[in-house]
């Protein structure tokens, strides 16, 4: 049974390995994947035959390139699935693998449930038949997991936020309801421009939701951040003064680039996830060289920049090419060895960035409180506080569940602007509700039909 | 041996109860050709309306159109008999668009009758059955009060409210049908004893007052539509003579004199213990659970050409007679009103419907089959509708030919029957637009391409019709073809022809088809201006509807088909589902109750998780193999 869907998700386990995988089956599998995939051929992934190799990069709606990646085509029947399948190797690290996933799902795939791709092989006659039973155990384990994962994830604040969305558009649903299916009834008509206002309200506090994926996503998996500086500008010394409280949580753990470690230090209650301190304790032991170059690779994985400057001494040309590194990036300028003798002000170093800069030393320490401080603003928006539990979006499964429910409601919105009818509006309002439901895992059910009840007087 | 006990006849069909499932059914086994035999125990009573005069409203008339396209006599008959018609929800997308008529009560029951008593194959009876008879399980016959014996091969009760009816005004109860009818009290003991599960059901109706005595100056008036309409897709009246309604609202006064008298409802006292209907409270629950509504609207509904009777509709109770007459008196219009027939409550045994496949064969008895009220609905048209199915599944069966189930995408009545038989209902259940899932597609303007061909296939659409329907097909096929053929340029001449119209201006060459698609464009604009093809008004209105809405109707139908596949999936019947490793145990519990027809109606159940179904999906494979591997 070919299934009429086309699925995705990251096939290899998250944190292990340099290369993530990201899988697509189904029908539409070659055409999700053209949508987002640029070969260096300048072929499309339809024009190759099954069983290739294809070299390129992916790039998001901005036609932006997010990744490189090598790209193995399978046509059913030659894959796993016995579907059509794509997978996407890509090189560069979680974010962009997460990203790149969201890039399917906006493509036209959806994401897979746990245990997916092995019911589909099995259900496509790829597997053996004594295979059955294992299959079916990994759909209910699988499942079972992910759904105590799933609720396990859900702040109260979030659930609480979602529900209230949910009754507020339920509420509404019902009233269009109540109207259509009770046209000579008493029940109140429908003002327009109220539904407009809920609506609008709904999609606004969606949007806040979705500025919080970041610093969940932030929260769960660390703030990727890049130490760049010129040789002997300290950034080995910064990185054990990041790292020295913490030292106990520590773990080293392969990167996301075969070649490098990260480690985590928690700043602030913020934990970051330091790119290559491997490098970064190498080249300043032993004074070498760090190539612009590295640098330029460490400020593009980065989702935030420490740059290193050494008060001490003039500027260099270095120092100026790490400043057109940083322009437009998150990043924190810090003025370093504030406890020698300073050449340069915290004045002069403003004068060249947008980013705030800090004066630090890290001999004596001073100053890293403002540092944590500055970080920890940064991943709050300034909004949050670091203590509160707030409703927060962690995963890119959420973020896209909520940025379709806006897509239903930007529908509604043009429905009522076309003045298309209560029917038409009801339609996409019940498939934001549905959305919706989807976080917090609550079921259709008669919701709307006692929401009618119980809200109208109606009947003969 | 009792003499009184004797095979009386046989019959491949018995239909018991001839209220509006049971004739839809009796008339469609027998029209498909199966000996039918249409038990009721009042011959003066076929096909009565107990309750309210009107057919149809949002939903029920879709269900009128669509067992009219199946070949089914309710619309046929509301057409001949109707006093009133209205297009409700014309305000609104063409999907909600619901017929609702006025029936002359008497009117339409005795053209019902002659209808059914013409009817070739089909035989009516004044009979009253006491006993279902089985052999193992399957079906063998029924038995008649007075001791003789029908044999049949199949069975289909339409019980209606009349097992173990009970009626109740006030403190007064008695055991009986509506309007001062027979019960049917012994029939329930043999479902009992048949292993079948039962329900105690409630329902009510209003009084009815003396159009004489009615102040209509106090009222608003309420006419019918001034267009001639029709349900039935075979119906060609273009005149009709039609008979107002009358709106008027409760007051204060009624509502203390209600408030005051609260003890003496049944429902409050406890004599009433069936379970009533929301949709449908009687005034004195609404008074009780809307205390902050100020007036409730009451419409004054002729009860036909031929009586005095006017039904009060938005009044229905079970209070005391002497209650009624008082609040009555406090509303405008009815101040001097008198009370000729009694509102009043009636309580009934039926089934919970959960035991039936969605063929409306019991699936533990073969042959036996079960449609209407006594299924836990509520409403004529949702009656009609299941006994129509019902009557062409008996048919089936005794043919031995493939079942008609309709799936959701289908119809309102595959909504109805699959929420039944799937979920159940702890209520009298009411078809509601919001129950579809694709609305837009299970238009009433539309019935007729839905579901004319499975009529058809059954054997319930006369050649007549067929050939009408294809025609129409045809008509509509040929002028979208025309309509995508067909463009205009941005030269002058067009140009001012389009400004004429007082449509929007084209840059390129652009077909009809596209013009159409603007939502400030019909076909009556563009024909004002340019030389398009006359079509028949049913025509046009299918063209512009499919064009004008073609992105949400394309958007449905992708939703239809990826649920398809699921539908398609057929399970064993005997399926054991103990036997399946790896479902949870509610969903393991809810699936052996159920014992669902498809893996589309398995992943509807509730308590049966995703999950559940990728396991039975992957079981399901697992056994077509190891049977694939014996049989190769």
């Amino acid at each position: 049974m070919q299934q009429g869907d086309t699925i995705s998700a990251i096939a290899t386990a998250q944190g292990e390995g340099g290369i993530g995988i990201i899988r697509i089956s189904g029908i539409k599998a070659i055409e999700t994947a053209d949508k987002i995939f640029w070969a260096a051929s300048g072929k499309k992934l339809a024009e190759y035959e099954t069983q290739r190799a294809v070299f390129g990069h992916i790039v998001d709606e901005q036609e932006e390139v997010v990744d490189e990646a090598m790209v193995l085509l399978m046509r059913a029947p030659h894959s796993y699935t016995r579907e059509d399948v794509v997978e996407l190797q890509c090189h560069g690290g979680l974010m962009p693998l997460r990203k790149t996933l969201a890039l399917t799902w906006q493509a036209g795939a959806r994401p897979a449930e746990r245990g997916e791709f092995t019911k589909r092989a099995f259900l496509n006659g790829r597997m053996d038949l004594s295979q059955a039973q294992a299959v079916m155990d990994v759909i209910s384990a699988k499942t079972e997991r992910s759904l105590k994962m799933a609720t396990g994830h859900l702040s109260g604040h979030f659930s609480a936020g979602i529900r209230a969305m949910r009754h507020s558009i339920l509420g509404q649903i019902a009233h269009l309801e109540a109207a259509i299916d009770f046209p000579e009834d008493e029940v109140d008509d429908v003002v327009m421009y109220e539904v407009e206002n809920n609506v609008v309200d709904i999609r606004n506090q969606i949007k806040k939701l979705l500025k919080t994926a970041q610093t969940g996503r932030i929260l769960k998996d660390g703030l990727m951040t890049a130490i760049v500086g010129k040789p002997n500008v300290g950034k080995s010394s910064l990185l054990n003064a990041l790292l020295r409280e913490e030292r106990a949580i520590v773990t080293d753990i392969p990167g996301t680039t075969r070649d490098s470690i990260e480690e985590y230090a928690n700043v602030g209650g913020v934990p970051l996830r330091i790119i290559d301190t491997a490098g970064i304790r190498a080249t300043d032991d032993l004074v070498e060289q760090i190539g612009v170059d590295k640098a330029r690779s460490y400020v593009n994985q980065a989702s935030l920049v420490l740059a290193l400057f050494d008060a001490s001494r003039e500027l260099t040309a270095e120092d100026e090419e790490i400043f057109s590194l940083i322009e437009g990036r998150e990043a924190i300028v810090l003025l370093n060895k504030s406890d020698l003798q300073p050449v340069l002000t915290e004045e002069m170093l403003q004068a060249k960035t947008a980013a705030p800069v800090l004066v630090i030393s890290t001999v004596t320490e001073h100053g890293l409180d403002n540092l944590a401080d500055a970080i920890r603003q940064k991943v709050y928006d300034g909004g949050l506080d670091a203590g509160d539990e707030g409703a927060f979006v962690n995963d890119e499964r959420q973020a896209e569940i909520l940025r379709q429910a806006d897509a239903h409601l930007t529908a509604a919105l043009r429905t009522i602007d076309a003045q298309l009818g209560l029917d038409f509006i009801s339609i996409d309002l019940r498939s934001a509700w549905e959305k919706l439901g989807e976080l917090t895992g609550e079921t259709v059910g008669e919701d709307i039909i006692n929401e009618i009840f119980s809200k109208f007087c109606i009947g003969k | 041996m009792d003499k009184n006990v004797f095979v009386a006849d046989s019959y491949d069909v018995i239909v018991v109860g001839a209220g509006h499932a049971g004739v839809e059914a009796a008339l469609a086994a027998a029209r498909i050709g199966c000996r039918t035999l249409l038990a009721t125990l009042s011959m003066d009573n076929i096909a009565m309306m107990p309750c309210n005069p009107s057919v149809g409203g949002p939903a029920k008339g879709h269900l009128v159109r669509e067992l009219d396209a199946l070949g089914g006599e309710m619309g046929v008959n509301a057409d001949k008999t109707c006093i009133q018609f209205r297009m409700l929800n014309t305000g609104k997308g063409p999907a909600v668009h619901a017929l609702r008529a006025q029936a002359d009560k008497k009117l339409y029951q005795f053209t019902m009758k002659k209808t059914c008593e013409n009817t070739e194959n089909l035989d009516v009876k004044q009979i009253l059955i006491d006993k279902l008879l089985l052999e193992g399980d399957k079906v063998k016959g029924v038995q008649v009060e007075t001791g003789e014996i029908y044999e049949a091969k199949a069975v289909i009760m339409a019980t209606g409210t009349y097992l173990k009816g009970r009626i109740i005004i006030g403190e007064h109860t008695y055991t009986g049908g509506p309007n001062g009818q027979r019960a049917a009290m012994k029939f329930s003991d043999s479902l009992l004893a048949a292993g079948i599960r039962l329900m105690r059901f409630k329902t009510g109706t209003p009084a009815r007052v003396d159009a004489r005595t009615l102040d209509y100056d106090k009222m608003e008036i309420q006419p019918g539509d001034e267009a001639c309409r029709n349900f039935s897709f075979m119906s060609d009246e273009t005149t009709r003579e039609q008979i107002p309604c009358w709106l008027t609202y409760t007051n204060e006064k009624t509502h203390k004199i209600l408030r005051d008298n609260m003890h003496r409802a049944p429902m409050a006292n406890g004599i009433i213990e069936g379970i009533g209907p929301r949709y449908c409270p009687s005034i004195e629950t609404k008074i009780l659970r809307f205390p902050d509504k100020e007036r409730h609207q009451l419409f004054l509904e002729p009860e036909g050409l031929n009586t005095n009777e006017v039904y009060v509709q938005g009044m229905s109770t079970s209070m005391p007679m002497d209650v009624q007459l008082e609040f009555l008196r406090t509303i405008p219009g009815l101040e001097h009103a008198k009370v000729m027939r009694a509102g009043y409550a009636i309580e009934y045994d039926c089934i919970d419907p959960t035991q039936l496949k969605p063929t409306l064969e019991f699936k533990d008895i073969h042959g036996f089959f079960s449609a209407g009220q006594a299924n836990g609905t509520s409403g004529y048209e949702e009656a009609a509708g299941q006994g129509i199915i019902a009557g062409i599944n008996a048919a089936m069966f005794v043919k031995g030919e493939e079942p008609l189930v309709l799936k959701r995408s289908d119809a309102y009545l595959g909504v109805l029957i699959d929420d039944l038989v799937t979920k159940g209902t702890s209520e009298p259940y009411r078809i509601m637009t919001s129950r579809a899932e694709y609305r837009l597609l299970l238009r009433q303007d539309n019935a007729d391409q839905r579901l004319t061909p499975m009529g058809r296939r059954v054997g319930l659409v006369t050649d007549e019709r067929w050939e009408r329907f294809t025609k129409k097909q045809a008509a509509i096929q040929q002028a979208m073809e025309y309509l995508k053929k067909n463009s205009i340029n941005p030269t002058q001449e067009i140009k001012d022809k389009l400004a004429a119209a007082g449509i929007e201006p084209i840059r390129n060459a652009t077909s009809f088809y596209e013009l159409l698609r603007r939502p400030d464009v019909d076909y009556a604009k563009l024909q004002a201006v340019f030389n398009l093809p006359e079509l028949a008004p049913e025509v046009q209105q299918q063209v512009e509807i499919s064009i004008t809405y073609e992105g949400y109707i394309k958007k449905q139908l992708e939703q239809v088909e990826h649920m398809e596949k699921l539908e398609e999936k057929l399970l064993p019947e005997n399926l054991d589902y103990n036997q399946v490793p790896s479902l949870r145990d509610e969903g393991r519990e809810k699936l052996a109750k159920i014992r669902p027809r498809s893996v589309g109606q398995a992943s509807r159940i509730s308590g049966v998780s995703p999950a559940d179904i990728s396991v039975l999906l992957v079981w399901l494979e697992q056994q077509r193999r190891i049977q694939e591997k014996k049989e190769g």
